[in-house]
């Protein structure tokens, strides 16, 4: 081809060879790939794959075409809002998505001209008009910890020839079906704007929890990017969001029984609030894609924009001198009305928030001003627990997991940050330690949790906040869960993960961006096969997905270097 | 998790709530000479005007309408501009109070440039309610590019008070302003990945909304050929990543050019390549054996019609972009072709050259420096990477040396400026403003501390230093995050090189950054936030 024998680069720059000194921009990069030698884009894309990677897929090069007017999902088995509303929502991701919408209109502009010549190809299989959507089991309202996601795909298969199938035990699998389904659709070079190659698959997740956490308290995040951030998720697959909503820097939680919390605690208690009904929305909007929603109210520790609200929950520190300091510690563990605080703000949050498991924080607990409070110090005495504060952290979590059961009925479930285990705090047999120290050295701790049976999830290596120069997903791609020492039945305690974007340095600017698709490798690290861990193999795939995903109206980073998507942002 | 900050920022971290509290009304860059007191006044959207006092043209024309906007109504159609509750009481009896501005003149002294240039002078006063200016507000300068900054300064100093409940009100006010130094520059790459169009319009507004003048276009590269030659259309049509949607036609690059020019910004471009079949060096290995055939290396010096071929596209290029100055990149040299080509061994040893490249690539840039020349009756200005300069290779008087090295490889950039100034030689700098690596938490105070004129040097060498850049190379940025990861960034470049010298404790800059980021986020750019947790009055997206 001509493109091939003709290279157009530097007037000056030997850009060819190996053995000629690198271009300083590469120098002391690793590349999970090859770099091109010529000109032009770093990875070619695939065409029609499906990120993150099906369990099991077989296709052929037999092919059917899609045709906007004449589609439509058939609902066979049962159906529910969360069903309608996702046909609604995939018939426009296939054919009118946000930034490629005019390629529908081309392709019937063209099908009317050109009369639809991929009918000679010998490939050709017929139109696929209608897709079959069969949930077998009635739905469940609220997505959980147990859901179902297994789903089958069958296009053109040989026990049901030019038809099309998505078949599911629960809602949740035909939604995850669904945006494999959305992912097969592709443009192909011919011309042919929606065609789906004859198709097999047989899919389900490797771990039940795969998370993102987002920050809601160091940057104020808008609706409309939580909305997008849900979106993405269910467009990886991911079944989680981990609401991090509060913290120190501030409160925007507005409580119905506490206003002042957010009234005094939020950057600004008008805009920068997450309402009742703005919360109501999210989890709705969460549901709808099969995500939970898990809020986290970390105590006691990280609750400095909880003092304005609500005086006299946090410790007062005191100076060497023993006089009153201007700073507050802590949550104060000591005072009975602290914990009946608690209660009541947890059983709001129950309420509020239909998911069975509420996020208790409980990580960085700082010592010292608990150490300086007079009060803290006579109650340490009395317990004779000399200056052993994490068994006052312990009185602290074992009293708030007390007063939480009593108020919910025993039904709330718990994750906590590993601290809690770390300091010897014993919880509920159901609770879930949340791994996220040590970056990449996370063995001996997930060793450690399991052993003590704990059930448990992994965030260490997936900081995403950390930024880096160059390509750097393939980090997060090969961290793998159960690569440490254990038995078979520690390593069943390991139920998935999450990657974390903390906001001290992002806001709704640059969260999304900086998110996906670095989040998407995270994302198939969890859903598919421990054996799906070729890098090499993975960029090609993960660059048709970046540029879908832009396609589909999102701002999301390019993910290998050099390199375009047909539509840019 | 809390963030542990590894390294110092300029300020303390609180316990609770923003890192830092902006400032209200300030100016960034810093003017040179600015005072102002308490007394302010208030601005009436519907009452506002411009009066154009003294000499104008469609620069000031397009800037009066821009500013009015930005002023009143910033950011994307639909966004409410900024209000508070009312005020209790009438603002008039706030003490103070001290009247409607509703006109500013505009004084232009001197009839309009059309095109921004090297030598454009940008000084400007403002003067709003001073002792020989009371009650009224005049923005007075010699150039219409003057003018243009001191609007961009205007602009800034309205504010909305949260005391008062005035959205736009202004302080009494006199500033005197110029730069420091002359060239303030951005290089945007658009070969790594294509910036559309409307990207770069963004960027060229932020450059102006931060007083840079400079466009540096990194218009092709290794990777893409996104320019469309009219004269050499197959270069793109082959060498672009697409060429119907990744390529910038001649009318695109107009448009860039035009909208710059109404911003005060030249646009220089930068051709490190142009190729076509038979331009490069086919590529042998040491065995004397021809490489497959997509391996290519730098541009054959020794066949002639190569310098036919430069000298027509310069000559476009010349045509095309209005600045004397194109940036003839020249970076990175390798020798590794050259070196085992038959043909370039035979030339060598007919000059008597020996082993010595650098006199062959001498000779190239000789012979390309002189058939642009040519084409362009000398009036062709060059700036160039500089190696060249490293390569002891004479370049044409007024060329300018970029220098790019330094910081990334142990050496300081003091000594690279120590040495390219005494060639004599015209300097700017970019080394310490790769903005394109990134790091994780506060980076910007390294940028914003980095000072051009710190190295060994005569007074005539610091002469020579005539500004600096910021670069976004895009290996790893596209159209999606190019605006986010340069800005506010490259704003402290832009303070280091407008503001007076001494204008560098960044514990007070942090303060004006912070106002300056949520004033752009303000005004609909997709700014990053600058000093870690904290917010806008107005978030994106919200």
């Amino acid at each position: 081809m001509a493109i091939k024998s003709v290279s157009f680069l530097l007037l000056l720059l030997d850009f060819s060879l190996g053995l000629a000194e690198p271009d300083f921009q590469k120098a002391n990069l690793r590349f999970p790939f090859d770099l091109p030698k010529g000109n032009g884009a770093w990875i070619r894309p695939t065409v029609g794959q499906i990120w993150p990677k099906p369990q099991l897929e077989q296709s052929t090069d037999n092919f059917m075409v899609l045709r906007p007017s004449d589609f439509h999902f058939q609902i066979t088995g049962n159906t529910c809002d969360i069903l309608e509303e996702a046909i609604h929502r995939y018939y426009d991701l296939i054919f009118f998505p946000p930034r490629g919408s005019g390629t529908s209109k081309r392709f019937q502009k063209l099908s009317n001209k050109y009369s639809m010549t991929w009918e000679k190809n010998e490939n050709f299989r017929g139109y696929l008009d209608t897709v079959v959507l069969h949930v077998m089991q009635p739905c469940e309202k609220l997505p959980s910890l147990s859901m179902d996601e297994h789903y089958e795909i069958k296009i053109d298969a040989t026990d049901r020839p030019r038809e099309g199938i998505i078949l599911g035990q629960s809602v949740w699998g035909i939604l995850r079906g669904l945006e494999s389904f959305s992912q097969l659709v592709y443009s192909s070079q011919n011309g042919i704007a929606f065609q789906i190659n004859s198709t097999m698959i047989m899919d389900f997740p490797r771990f039940p929890h795969r998370g993102l956490l987002l920050d809601s308290s160091r940057h104020f995040l808008p609706l409309p990017v939580i909305k997008d951030n849900l979106d993405l998720m269910a467009q990886n697959k991911l079944n989680v969001f981990h609401w991090h909503i509060t913290d120190d820097p501030a409160f925007p939680y507005e409580s119905r029984k506490f206003p002042s919390l957010s009234q005094l605690g939020s950057f600004n208690p008008y805009s920068h609030v997450y309402s009742p009904s703005d919360v109501e929305y999210v989890i709705q909007y969460a549901r709808m894609r099969g995500i939970r929603v898990i809020p986290e109210f970390d105590t006691p520790g990280h609750t400095q924009s909880w003092g304005p609200g609500s005086p006299g929950l946090l410790t007062p520190c005191y100076k060497k001198d023993g006089t009153k300091d201007n700073f507050f510690g802590p949550i104060n563990p000591v005072p009975a009305k602290n914990y009946k605080f608690l209660r009541e703000f947890f059983a709001e949050i129950f309420q509020v928030f239909p998911d069975a498991y509420v996020h208790l924080g409980g990580d960085e607990v700082d010592f010292s001003c608990w150490a300086s409070n007079p009060e803290i110090i006579s109650f340490m005495k009395q317990q004779r627990w000399e200056q052993d504060f994490a068994r006052l952290e312990q009185f602290y979590m074992q009293r708030l997991i007390n007063v939480t059961q009593d108020v919910t009925k025993g039904e709330m479930r718990y994750l906590v940050w590993q601290e809690v285990i770390d300091n010897n705090v014993v919880l509920p047999s159901s609770t879930v330690i949340h791994v996220w120290k040590d970056g990449n050295n996370f063995h001996d701790e997930l060793a450690r949790v399991t052993k003590f049976g704990y059930r448990t999830v992994l965030s260490s290596p997936w900081y995403l906040n950390y930024i880096n120069y160059g390509v750097d997903w393939d980090r997060y791609y090969l961290a793998e869960p159960l690569s440490f020492n254990g038995t078979e039945s520690q390593k069943r305690l390991v139920i998935g993960g999450e990657a974390c974007m903390w906001g001290e340095f992002i806001d709704a600017v640059s969260v999304t961006s900086i998110t996906w698709p670095r989040a998407s490798a995270v994302a198939e690290r969890l859903w598919s096969s421990a054996s799906t861990n070729d890098p090499r193999l993975a960029a090609p795939r993960l660059e048709e997905h970046r540029c879908r995903l832009l396609r589909r109206g999102f701002n999301v980073n390019p993910i290998n270097g050099v390199s375009y998507c047909d539509i840019e942002w | 998790m809390q963030w542990a900050p590894s390294e110092s920022v300029p300020f303390v971290i609180p316990w609770y709530g923003r890192w830092i509290l902006p400032t209200v009304g300030q100016v960034w860059p810093k003017p040179q000479q600015q005072t102002s007191s308490e007394t302010f006044f208030v601005l009436r959207p519907t009452m506002f005007q411009f009066q154009v006092v003294g000499e104008r043209c469609d620069i000031i024309d397009e800037a009066v309408r821009r500013y009015y906007q930005i002023i009143f109504y910033p950011g994307d159609a639909g966004r409410i501009p900024l209000s508070y509750p009312p005020p209790p009481t009438p603002i008039q009896e706030h003490p103070q109070f001290r009247a409607f501005l509703d006109s500013v003149e505009i004084d232009l002294k001197q009839p309009c440039e059309y095109l921004p240039s090297a030598d454009m002078l940008e000084s400007y006063n403002i003067k709003i309610d001073t002792a020989d200016n009371p009650l009224k507000a005049t923005i007075t300068s010699d150039s219409v590019w003057g003018i243009l900054r001191g609007m961009e300064t205007l602009s800034q100093l309205v504010y909305s008070s949260a005391e008062t409940g005035v959205a736009y009100q202004m302080n009494a006010t006199e500033i005197t302003d110029f730069p420091r130094f002359s060239y303030r520059g951005f290089m945007m790459d658009t070969a790594r990945h294509y910036m559309p169009l409307k990207t770069i319009k963004k960027m060229t507004d932020l450059l102006a909304q931060n007083k840079m003048n400079v466009l540096h276009w990194h218009l092709t590269d290794d990777a893409s050929f996104p320019y469309e030659s009219t004269l050499f259309p197959n270069i793109s049509r082959y060498g672009s990543f697409q060429p119907f949607s990744h390529i910038y036609t001649a009318n695109d690059v107009r448009e860039v050019i035009e909208y710059a020019r109404l911003r005060g910004i030249r646009v220089i471009p930068e051709f490190d390549s142009p190729g076509q079949p038979r331009l490069l060096t086919e590529c042998y290995d040491d065995n004397g054996i021809l490489k497959v055939p997509d391996e290519y290396g730098a541009i054959m010096p020794t066949r002639e019609e190569n310098y036919v071929f430069l000298q027509q596209f310069f000559g476009e290029i010349f045509n095309t972009f209005p600045d004397p100055y194109v940036h003839m990149g020249g970076d990175e040299v390798s020798y590794y072709c050259w070196q085992r080509h038959p043909e370039i061994k035979a030339f060598m040893a007919a000059n008597g050259w020996g082993e010595d490249y650098t006199k062959l690539e001498q000779y190239y840039f000789d012979r390309l420096t002189t058939v642009t020349q040519e084409i362009t009756q000398n009036q062709m200005r060059y700036i160039v990477w500089q190696e060249l300069l490293d390569l002891n290779i004479t370049l044409p008087t007024g060329t300018i040396v970029e220098v790019w090295k330094g910081d990334y490889e142990g050496l300081s950039f003091n000594e690279e400026l120590a040495r390219v100034t005494k060639y004599g030689y015209q300097t700017i700098l970019a080394s310490p403003w790769y903005l394109n690596y990134i790091s994780y938490g506060l980076d910007w105070e390294k940028y914003y501390l980095a000072e051009p004129l710190d190295f060994n040097g005569s007074e005539a060498q610091k002469n020579l230093v005539i500004g600096g850049e910021a670069t976004m190379w895009s290996e790893y940025v596209d159209s999606v995050s190019v605006i986010p990861r340069t800005w506010p960034r490259a704003c402290t470049v832009a303070e280091r090189l407008w503001s007076d010298r001494s204008v560098n404790d960044t514990a007070l800059a942090a303060l004006r950054l912070e106002e300056h980021r949520c004033r752009l986020l303000r005004r609909g750019f997709m700014v990053d936030p600058s000093n870690g947790v904290n917010f806008c009055e107005q978030e994106w997206d919200m």
